[in-house]
């Protein structure tokens, strides 16, 4: 059955490049998007941006499940960075980022100027971030809460990474993050150090606590590690409007996040029922953590996972179902 | 200028004289170091005023893609273009589906390179599936093909031009030379810039990382044709052009087919790699693994990998052989001459009928399924419980003992020093004109605002390089005395010289987690078996009667390794290391990706955080001249232009 869809796709392909070529060989230029197969959503698949983090992996999961077993569309998952994902809306290989964190500048340049991309609303979770110490270090040092004791307590935080300093664990090096420049600006004497990923974050994490090894680090909101272990959030400078605005000389602490959902401008156009329902989509943080610690700490495929949460909270999806399916 | 055109006679007499003038340079810098320690460092600015404006002119191009003609005429072209050939390709073998496929390429194997390969290629891509990476092990070929084909569509004509023009060598030379430092991650940011993410973007880049050995080899391949056929062609009054497609061509084509080969071996592990520009396929698994810290499935991953990098690496070379053969054995078999035509017409048909007749939908069966993943990962979770203060205490006994100081040395050193430091050693080990490109290299890393960032680079590019250098020798010491040895080494070698980088970076994360001990661990991995291989020719190389004269005299083993053999292949050690450095950059940058920092990080951020575009973009280049700076450091053996074109891939 594929195997002629497959066919039709091809002729339909080499009939899209045929006008294609026709449309430019008018001498016209070309846009960056030509010969991506910009129809997308018209041909019934949904692409979306799967940031490399469990909670983003799980608003995908439950996102796409549900195109495909209610709503019948094909979905593919597109494994990127999160910057980089914007891109994609330009060139038509992303049609859904599923969780977006602020990231003010990118909506600046790709929904209010190039206005490739939407803005679908809030997904219902709130994030945050900040610096976190495990439970019993803030227990045994009550003031290594306040970012201007950490200096004292560099020498606790050493490793054989940190060239000297103390170390602040990051995660993925394309996280939302400030921490390079809030060492430099608040002149704290610690080297940011990059675990990676959020995998090796959260295994750092557990180590701490487990064995009792200080530990400094990056971490975040909605976090299913959170309901299973206790940590505390140092407190940095408070945030005011605009103290960010420059990446490079920001010395304030992370604003609170309203995380929201991005669609590509022709998904909005040509998505249909499919971007209807991604717009409806809406949950809480105890939703997401709970598909996030299935996939994480029970070890379940992201689609096992998503089925499971499905089963369980059906009044919650079937508002997000467009009217008339 | 190189010693090796000196005589045995005036290189003893020199010899005292260098050493001589050596150890006054070592001395003096030592002094140096100790006198203007910590001055006139370059400390790293991440808000450089080369990093604003690098990221300035990242904002223009991204407003002006759609209205910049240079944009939607030339750039936006080439995007289109590429995309519609990676396209094709993808639906061609999505068409084909796998019993198509599978017999693809099994029929390709039987005509290009006999029925062994036939059975190994068809075995290889049953295990794509078995490994439930259908789709991605077809991606990656398909970008792989298509970067293969442009690269020869381009490179083969311009190895031709260059091999008999003048103008066109003196050109390309140098730019190839550049080229083939060139870490593959280098190109990565120029590429978003330019031309976005996606499969034509990493294509675009595969081809050009892939596309010097076409050339080259090319060029190698047509210039050594048989002076006597030419002259003999010429006398019976054939013009230029029926030259080149007569007598040329034909007689050049073993080596054009092995110019293919090299090309497609190099741009199977950029597009590898591309999985971070949002290429599909087999790099996607690897990534998204190392990601979830789930080494198991980047098992799985990297064994289609490596399958796939075996059956077009063997496939390849048996064809080259086999064109050889023919080429010299002018008149085939007449019953094979009747065949021809019909044997590869049925050939080329079966792939078709095989489509049509085995009903499927595109995917391999879910039926068949196997997965290492679980095995794997219960090792590694041993290893990480029963094994973690081991790693752990190698780990830190070489980051605190080598990488350490020896960073906290280059950082410190003022950057003058270090510039007058390179420009001696250059000047001594390979010459006046090779001291001023590496000096001037460096300054211009300066100029870059990533000193310190080269510098800690550099520190674990040298201690990679030691421990390579060491394992190296000593592998290809013994390879060269113990036959048996030998030939237990020599096919893994041979297999690992063919893998892409990026599968390196696995084991070395199973042990050792996120470090920079883990990039010089995979660097190590991954550079030694060429430095093995040079080692083990050069020592076996050494005449047996100069061998048998020192025995004669009463030379011990170890006199007769160290005083005779190693010395006489001394060229060849200056090759080994010479490759080794610059392979271990090129793997070491990779290491960013695992927490190796530095430059190999710089990049990875640049294209995952806006704000850091231009600094990735920076260290891209710097990464480029710090290979530039190494490559000319070791390049006295006074290699020939053949060895260069010759030599195995390095990235």
């Amino acid at each position: 059955m594929k195997g002629t869809l497959v066919k039709k796709k091809l002729t339909l392909r080499l009939a899209a490049a045929v006008a294609l070529s026709l449309a430019v060989s008018g001498c016209q230029g070309v846009s960056s998007d030509a010969g991506s197969g910009s129809d997308n959503a018209a041909k019934g698949v949904v692409k979306l941006a799967v940031n490399p983090w469990v909670g983003n992996e799980a608003n995908a999961a439950v996102i796409g499940y549900l195109l495909e077993k209610e709503l019948g569309y094909e979905v593919e998952e597109k494994n990127l960075k999160e910057e980089i994902s914007w891109q994609g809306f330009e060139t038509g290989e992303v049609d859904v980022i599923v969780e977006n964190w602020g990231h003010e500048d990118l909506k600046q340049q790709y929904i209010e100027d190039k206005k490739v991309a939407v803005d679908l609303g809030p997904t219902g979770n709130k994030g945050v971030i900040g610096w976190y110490v495990p439970a019993w270090m803030a227990e045994k040092h009550p003031d290594i809460t306040d970012y201007r004791n950490l200096n004292k307590y560099a020498d606790l935080f050493k490793t054989s990474e940190s060239g000297g300093k103390g170390q602040l664990l990051d995660g993925d090096p394309s996280f939302v993050t400030n921490d390079e420049a809030l060492v430099t600006n608040l002149k704290l004497n610690y080297k940011v150090v990059y675990a990676g990923s959020e995998a090796s974050l959260i295994k750092a994490a557990q180590q701490a606590t487990a064995q009792q090894k200080p530990l400094l680090f990056y971490f975040y909101e909605p976090q299913w590690l959170f309901a299973k272990e206790k940590y505390v959030r140092v407190n940095l400078p408070p945030y005011t409007d605009g103290c960010d605005a420059d990446p490079k000389k920001v010395n304030c602490d992370y604003p609170d996040y309203t995380l929201d959902k991005i669609a590509s401008a022709k998904f909005a156009e040509t998505g249909g029922a499919a971007f209807e329902f991604v717009k409806n989509f809406q949950w809480t943080n105890d939703d997401q953590n709970e598909v996030a610690s299935y996939i994480a700490l029970d070890g379940m495929s992201a689609r096992d996972a998503a089925e499971k949460w499905v089963a369980a909270h059906e009044s919650t999806w079937r508002a997000w179902l467009p009217a008339g399916t | 200028m190189t010693t090796g055109e000196l005589t045995p006679a005036r290189w003893s007499v020199r010899r005292p004289d260098r050493r001589a003038v050596a150890a006054v340079v070592a001395a003096a810098l030592a002094v140096g170091y100790l006198l203007f320690r910590g001055q006139q460092v370059l400390p790293h600015d991440s808000d450089a005023a080369v990093f604003r404006s690098l990221n300035a002119a990242r904002d223009w191009v991204d407003a002006n893609r759609n209205s910049e003609p240079v944009f939607t005429f030339v750039v936006n072209y080439l995007r289109y273009g590429v995309a519609l050939l990676v396209t094709a390709i993808q639906d061609l073998l999505g068409w084909l589906g796998v019993a198509g496929v599978i017999t693809l390429a099994v029929v390709t194997g039987a005509v290009l390179a006999g029925w062994r390969i036939a059975v190994l290629a068809g075995a290889g891509f049953v295990s794509f599936g078995l490994l439930g990476l259908w789709q991605e092990s077809l991606d990656t070929l398909a970008l792989t093909l298509a970067a293969v084909l442009l690269a020869v569509a381009v490179g083969v004509p311009l190895g031709i031009l260059a091999a008999q023009v003048r103008v066109v060598r003196a050109v390309l030379r140098p730019v190839l030379d550049v080229m083939q430092i060139m870490p593959t991650f280098a190109y990565l940011a120029p590429m978003t810039l330019l031309f976005l993410i996606g499969a034509p973007s990493a294509t675009l880049a595969t081809l050009i990382y892939a596309i010097p050995p076409a050339i080259r080899i090319t060029a190698l391949g047509i210039s050594q044709v048989d002076p006597n056929a030419v002259q003999a062609a010429t006398s019976l009054g054939s013009t230029r052009w029926q030259l080149l497609r007569k007598v040329r061509l034909p007689m050049a084509r073993p080596t054009i087919i092995l110019a293919v080969n090299q090309t497609l071996m190099m741009a199977l592990s950029m597009v590898v790699i591309t999985a971070l520009i949002d290429a599909p396929g087999l790099g996607q698994p690897i990534m998204r693994s190392l990601e979830r810290v789930n080494v198991g499935a980047a098992f799985d991953a990297g064994l289609a990998i490596v399958i796939m990098a075996v059956v077009l690496d063997r496939l390849t070379t048996r064809a080259a052989q086999r064109a050889g053969a023919r080429s010299t054995s002018r008149t085939p078999a007449v019953g094979w001459r009747r065949w021809r035509r019909p044997v590869l017409l049925a050939a080329g048909v079966s792939p078709v009928v095989a489509a049509l007749a085995v009903p499927g939908d595109g995917g391999f069966p879910d039926a068949f399924r196997f997965s290492f993943a679980p095995v794997v990962n219960t090792v590694v979770a041993w290893i990480e419980l029963e094994l973690f203060p081991l790693t752990d205490g190698i780990k830190n006994a070489v980051t605190i003992g080598l990488v350490n100081p020896l960073q906290t040395v280059l950082t410190s050193a003022p950057w003058w020093l270090l510039l007058v430091a390179v420009v001696l050693l250059g000047g001594l080990v390979s010459g006046a004109r090779a001291a001023v490109v590496a000096g001037t290299a460096l300054a211009a890393v300066a100029g870059l605002g990533l000193w310190q960032h080269a510098m800690e680079t550099l520190a674990t590019v040298l201690v990679a390089t030691a421990l390579t250098v060491v394992i190296g020798l000593w592998i290809g010491v013994t390879a060269a005395r113990r036959r048996r040895f030998a030939a237990v080494a020599r096919p893994v070698l041979d297999a690992a010289q063919t893998l892409p980088s990026f599968v390196y970076l696995l084991p070395a994360v199973a042990l050792f987690g996120a470090s920079r001990f883990t990039a010089v661990v995979a660097a190590v991995i991954y550079a030694v078996p060429p430095v093995a291989r040079l080692v083990e020719g050069g020592v076996r190389a050494v005449p047996a009667p100069v061998v048998e004269a020192a025995t004669a005299a009463g030379a011990s083993a170890r006199q007769l390794l160290w005083q005779v053999q190693l010395p006489i292949a001394r060229r060849d050690l200056l090759l080994a290391a010479n490759q080794g450095i610059v392979m271990v950059l090129a793997m070491v940058v990779v290491g960013g990706l695992v927490g190796a920092g530095a430059l190999g990080y710089d990049v990875v951020a640049g294209f995952s955080q806006r704000s850091d575009f231009g600094q990735g973009l920076a260290a891209g280049a710097c990464i480029v001249l710090l290979g530039v700076v190494l490559d000319r450091l070791t390049q006295g053996a006074g290699r020939g232009p053949a060895e260069r074109g010759l030599r195995p891939r390095s990235g």
